[in-house]
Parts: C-alpha cells; structure tokens; sequence
C-alpha cells in the first residue's frame, strides 16, 4: 500500500476563488487533446449521419453558391474576376469563407450547445470551441477536390506558391476561434449572441472580397481594409491558387496580426469568463 | 500529510437569487444597467442583488482510501460540494486541495449522443469523462460485458430501450479509474436489479482502496457503503462521525419538528413558483398533529400550499418511505379522473390537499413523508422525499402476540380463514 502510493506521481488541484485574468492554462489543454479530437469527430460524425446526402453536403454548398455568383455576378453584373474564370475566381475564395463561416457560427454557439457536458464533468473549456473550428475542416478538404476539378477544367496552373495554403487555411482557423471564443463565452451570458450570428456572418461576407476582386478596393485603403483577417486569407488563396498578380504581401501581414490579436483576446477572455460559464449556461 | 486526498477548508459557494429561474440576462438588460450605472458595470459587478450561500464555511478532510458518505437534505449542498470538488464550477470563498485523479459521475452517460451507436458512445463518453483512447480500448470489453447491450453495440443508441441506455452509460461511468471518484446520486436510476449491480460495483470500487466521496438519498446504500459520513444542513456542515451514527442523527433529530413540518419563504426554491409549499401534517384520528399515531388508527395527512397564479393540471403528492429511503407507496390528490377533470385548473389561492392512510396499513417504525406538486410531463414544480419523519406505534396491531419484528413496512389486517382438508 505504502509503495503504492510512495511510486505515484502525486497530482495536486488546489482549488480556490480566482480573481482578475487567470492564464491560460494551456498545458492542461495540451493534457486533453484527445478530447478535442473525439468531439471533433463526434460533430463530423453526427453532422453526416442522418442526411440523405451525406458528406456531398460539403461539395453542394460552395458549388450552389458558385453557380449563382458566376451568373449573377459574373456574367450580368460583370466584375472583374483579375482575368481569371469567374467560376475559379469565385470558388477560391467560397472554400476559405465556407470553412470560416461554419467554424465561426459553430464555435459562437458551442458552449450553449453543450451546456449538459458543462455543468456535469470538468475538462479544459476551450476543448470545446476548439473542436467545433476543427470540425469544419473535413468539410473543406471535400470541396477542395472540386476545385482542383475546376481548375483542370479551366486550364488554370497551379502557381508555385500552393505550399503557403495550409498557412491560409490555418489564418482563416484562428480567426474563426479568435472570434468564435469571444461569442461562444457571451452567449453564455447573453444569448442575444444566437441572433447576432446569421447576421454577423452575412455582414462579414459583404466585407470580405469572395464575389469580387480586392483590386476593386483604392490602393491607399487597401491595408485598412486588411483590417478584415478574412481579407488576407481569401487574398492568400487566391494568389497561391491563381497567380497572375503580386503576393499580397502587407495585406497578409496585417491580417495575420489582427487574427492573433484577436485570438489571444478571445483566449484571455475566455479563461476569464469560464469560471461562471458552470454556473451561468 | 500526504495520507490525505482531499482537504476542504472554509469552502464557500454563493449564487445569485434568480439565476436558475432567469437562466441568462439579455443584453438588453445589461445595457439598460450600464447606463444607469457604469462605474459598476465595469467592475463587473451588475445589478448586485440578493445572493444565497449553497455552501459555507466547509471544512473537513478525506483520508486516502477512505469512502466518505455525504447526506442531507435537497438543498443543503451537497451536490454544490460535489460540483466544487469536480471542477465543474470554482467556490467563491476557501481552499480545496485535491491529491490524486479526479473522476466525477455527477451523472451518468454524460455527452452520449443519440445518433452515434453504442461502441462510438462508449468512446466519447470516455474521453468526456478523462479516460485516454488506450485505457478505454482495453476496458472496452469489459465495458460492454457490464452493459448486457453486446448485440445492439452498433445501433444508434437513440434505439436503446431506457434501461438499455442506462446500463451502458453506468458501465462506462463504472469502468473509470481515478484515484479519486466523486459520485452524485447516479443509483438512483434504472430497475432494482439494475440498482443493484451499480451498487455492487460501487462496493467494489469502495474496497480498492480508491478514496470516495458518495451522495445519496438512499440510506441503506449509503449505511452499506460508507463506514462515515458528514451531514450538510443549509449549506453548513453540521455533523461529521460514523455513518449509522450519521444517518441515525439526520434521520431524527434532523425531523424534530413533532408531526408537521412548516416551510418558511426562504427555504422554497425560486423555480417552485408559482407553488408555494406551506405545511405538511401528520394527524390521529381525533385531527390533533401528532409525531406518533397507531398502526390501528387512520392517519390523516394534510398539505397546505398556496398557489401564486393558476396551475393547469397541478397535482399534489405524498411519498411515504422506510427510514431506510426506500419507497412505500406514492399518492395524488388529483387520482381520482373525476376529481382530475374537476381540478383541470386550480386559480390562485390557499389551498388544503388532505388524504387519510387508512388503518391497519403500516408496520411499527419510523416513515418518512415527502412532498411532490408537479403537472404530468410538463413540470415538477417542488419535489422533497425527506420532509418529515413520524412514528408508527403497533399496539393493537396483528400479531402483536409475538413480540418480534416483523419484516416489510406493511402490516395489514388480512383475513384468514383456516380450514382443515379431509381426504
């Protein structure tokens, strides 16, 4: 008995009120990645299960939403599409802005969501919206097969640059869980938040240059209008993708950092709220 | 001092009045707030309005290995406590020191999903309630095995039959192995054969030598499982010694009020509304409340109330149990279909539900009362299996002849006849 307890690794909680802004505690999470991974798979799993079409949802949606901007926007209305197939053009930039909507609007709602795992079992609480960001991504790697159909189908090459795209893929990631963190955490407290989504991520689609070209927007405002992370993401897939214009560089960089801003904002926030989210969910 | 697994010390837990019942705030609200007072607001402290204390001044200590009983009355914290100890939500005042892996069962099947079979299930649930992917392939047949549900291991447990769900949900609870394993009333569910089993893997776990800390209502599962136990009364501890002792303390003393019991305004929780809960009395035949009443008499129970607005559907219940928490019978006020379709919509008011247990029913002991008010399948709007104790006398009673126990919480007056059987 006494050897038993003398050769195990003594784990010690101290368990007492907090105040002010706590840490992040990320080797705790690191502690239960696993977790992160079968809820993850738990959403995909359950998401595909009693549709009659399955994983073509994936494909559907991005494809759908393609053939209405090219004829719409397009062809009628005619915007420049930077000398690219319209199709191509716009479906570049549907498969980050799917992955991020989804991800933004899942993780907004996670925690009410699963609020009965909440008030019953202790696990880190940022395993929660983490995985509903990450569940988006089998989504996404099933449209991208379209897209490189359409690419061979519109003779469009590759550029040289296609290695940066997981870096994109990852920007549009943490800006979805930046964001996604900050919501989820006040829709605890406010579920106002369930109403503000539908809307939030329509305005953000007009903000963003999926259905048009960024050239469109005058050079000076370009990097305020970077201010947009999702600005860079979409501009990243498409140069990497597309080519045919320089590597929008500062644009990118700009992003990228109000991404972070905002994703160790969201996490600090996150940490700071969860304690109530028990109590208060 | 490293012997010990837990120590509480002045462990406080406070809510806010209204939060169960508001459920969330709307920004609104808050708005509304801010504006009117933005110093505060920034602060974080909106509208400070009244609090309870669920849990105060706590203190005790678990030895390593030792199975700890924590009973009391609903509300008096416990599951509060337990919700600290798990990590579940963070105390406002005190110190906790936990040593060791805490698994908590505050309920089980905790994350199963509907659509998911039941070997996906088995695996989620697991990883939910901190088990690792390697730890769980190994247990997993035994984890079925436990669960009887082998032949519908890959159905979508939304086909499970209720028993079905909670079995496989108990046998992955029951497979976790933690150093520490904190359990809420999780036996309390399911057949009596079903309670049985969970109950016979809970001894189980209790003589590893784990280190254990059980809530429950059932005394006899708490007398068979704990060899002590602390007494939570209003949030305090009031009592911690040997569980007999305990539950003897908590069973009568803690009932002092002789044949009635009276709820004061801020015993009622704010989600009964709007019922409200007045009296609850135990009467002889001669209509005085009484502690004590005749196994050979009739016994009149009374429940006054007072209804805020008008409730559709409402019926008033009695639960009589055994000392040892195990049920007797249970009755409505409203099962009679005639008296149901009178009473469809009871107004606002006062009311006095009262019902006679006839005489020559009872055994001699000591019974518990509880108290329901609730609508079928749309609310239980109050819900108190301990809310007074009373005395059965068997003088006169069948059989008194032979001065030995007799077995069972009945003891009817049955009619026999005897009859000689010739060839």
């Amino acid at each position: 008995m006494t050897a038993i307890t003398s050769n195990t690794q003594d784990e010690v909680i101290i368990l007492r009120p907090s105040r002010g802004w706590g840490s992040l505690n990320l080797g705790d999470l690191w502690k239960y990645r696993e977790l992160i991974y079968f809820l993850t798979w738990r959403d995909i799993k359950v998401r595909y299960k009693q549709t009659l079409l399955g994983a073509a949802w994936a494909i559907l949606q991005p494809v759908l939403s393609m053939i209405v901007f090219t004829i719409f926007f397009g062809g009628l209305l005619n915007v420049s599409s930077e000398g690219q197939p319209y199709a191509v053009f716009s479906y570049a930039a549907l498969l980050p802005w799917g992955v991020f909507s989804k991800a933004l609007t899942d993780a907004g709602r996670s925690l009410v969501i699963n609020r009965n795992m909440i008030t019953k079992v202790y696990f880190p609480r940022l395993v929660v919206p983490i995985s509903s960001v990450l569940g988006g991504v089998v989504d996404f790697l099933i449209a991208f097969v379209v897209l490189l159909g359409l690419m061979v189908y519109f003779e469009v090459t590759p550029t040289a640059a296609i290695w940066t795209l997981p870096f994109f893929l990852i920007l549009a990631l943490i800006t979805a869980l930046g964001v996604g963190l900050w919501l989820s955490a006040l829709n605890v407290i406010y579920r106002d938040i369930g109403y503000v989504l539908p809307f939030l991520t329509q305005f953000w689609f007009y903000i963003t240059p999926v259905v048009y070209s960024s050239s469109e927007i005058p050079e000076n405002w370009r990097l305020v209008y970077a201010l947009n992370p999702m600005v860079g993401v979409v501009e990243g897939f498409r140069w990497a993708l597309l080519g045919k214009q320089a590597a929008p560089g500062p644009m990118v960089a700009v992003s990228a950092v109000i991404a972070v801003v905002v994703l160790i904002s969201g996490m600090f926030y996150f940490r700071r709220m969860e304690r109530s989210f028990a109590d208060m969910v | 001092m490293s012997d010990l697994a837990i120590r509480v010390e002045n462990l406080g837990k406070e809510y806010r009045i209204g939060v169960s019942q508001e459920r969330y705030r709307t920004l609104r609200d808050s708005l509304a707030r801010i504006a009117r007072d933005p110093l505060g607001s920034i602060r974080g402290t909106l509208g400070n309005n009244s609090t309870i204390w669920a849990l105060k001044d706590v203190s005790f200590e678990v030895k390593r290995g030792q199975v700890l009983g924590v009973i009391g009355r609903n509300g008096a914290g416990k599951s509060t406590l337990l919700k600290v100890l798990s990590r579940v939500t963070e105390p406002t005042e005190g110190y906790a020191e936990i040593r060791g892996r805490v698994g908590s069962l505050l309920e089980v099947g905790t994350g199963f999903h509907p659509e998911l079979t039941g070997r996906e299930n088995i695996y989620l649930n697991g990883a939910i309630l901190g088990m690792k992917r390697d730890e769980i392939d190994r247990k997993f047949d035994e984890i079925v095995a436990f669960s009887e549900v082998e032949k519908f291991i890959d159905t979508p447990v939304k086909r499970y039959s209720s028993g079905m769900y909670l079995r496989l949900a108990f046998a992955v609870a029951a497979h976790l192995e933690p150093e520490i394993l904190v359990v809420d009333e999780v036996l309390a569910v399911g057949d009596a054969e079903f309670q049985r089993k969970c109950l016979g893997k809970m001894s189980d776990v209790a003589q590893e030598g784990r280190t254990v800390l059980f809530v429950s209502h059932n005394m006899s599962a708490i007398l068979r499982l704990t060899e002590e136990a602390i007494l939570l009364e209003k949030g305090q501890l009031v009592l911690r010694d040997a569980t007999s002792k305990a539950v003897d303390y908590y069973m009568s003393a803690g009932f002092s009020q002789v044949g009635e019991r009276i709820w004061h305004a801020d015993e009622v929780p704010a989600q009964s509304a709007p019922f409200r809960p007045i009296a609850l009395r135990v009467c002889n035949d001669n209509q005085r409340v009484v502690d004590t009443v005749r196994s050979t008499e009739p016994v009149t129970i009374s429940v006054d109330y007072s209804l805020e607005g008008a409730i559709t559907g409402l019926r008033i219940g009695i639960y009589l149990l055994t000392m040892q928490g195990e049920f007797v019978f249970t009755s409505f006020d409203t099962d009679d279909p005639e008296q149901y379709a009178r009473y469809g919509v009871r107004p606002a008011g006062h009311y006095t539900s009262r019902c006679t247990i006839p005489a020559d029913l009872l055994n001699e002991g000591r019974y518990l009362l509880g108290l329901n008010a609730s609508a079928f399948r749309v609310k239980r709007y109050f819900h108190d299996e301990h809310s007074l104790a009373f005395n059965v006398d068997g003088a006169g009673a069948p059989g008194m002849q032979w001065p030995e126990p007799r077995l069972g919480p009945v003891r009817p007056r049955l009619e026999w006849s005897i009859e000689e059987v010739n060839r």
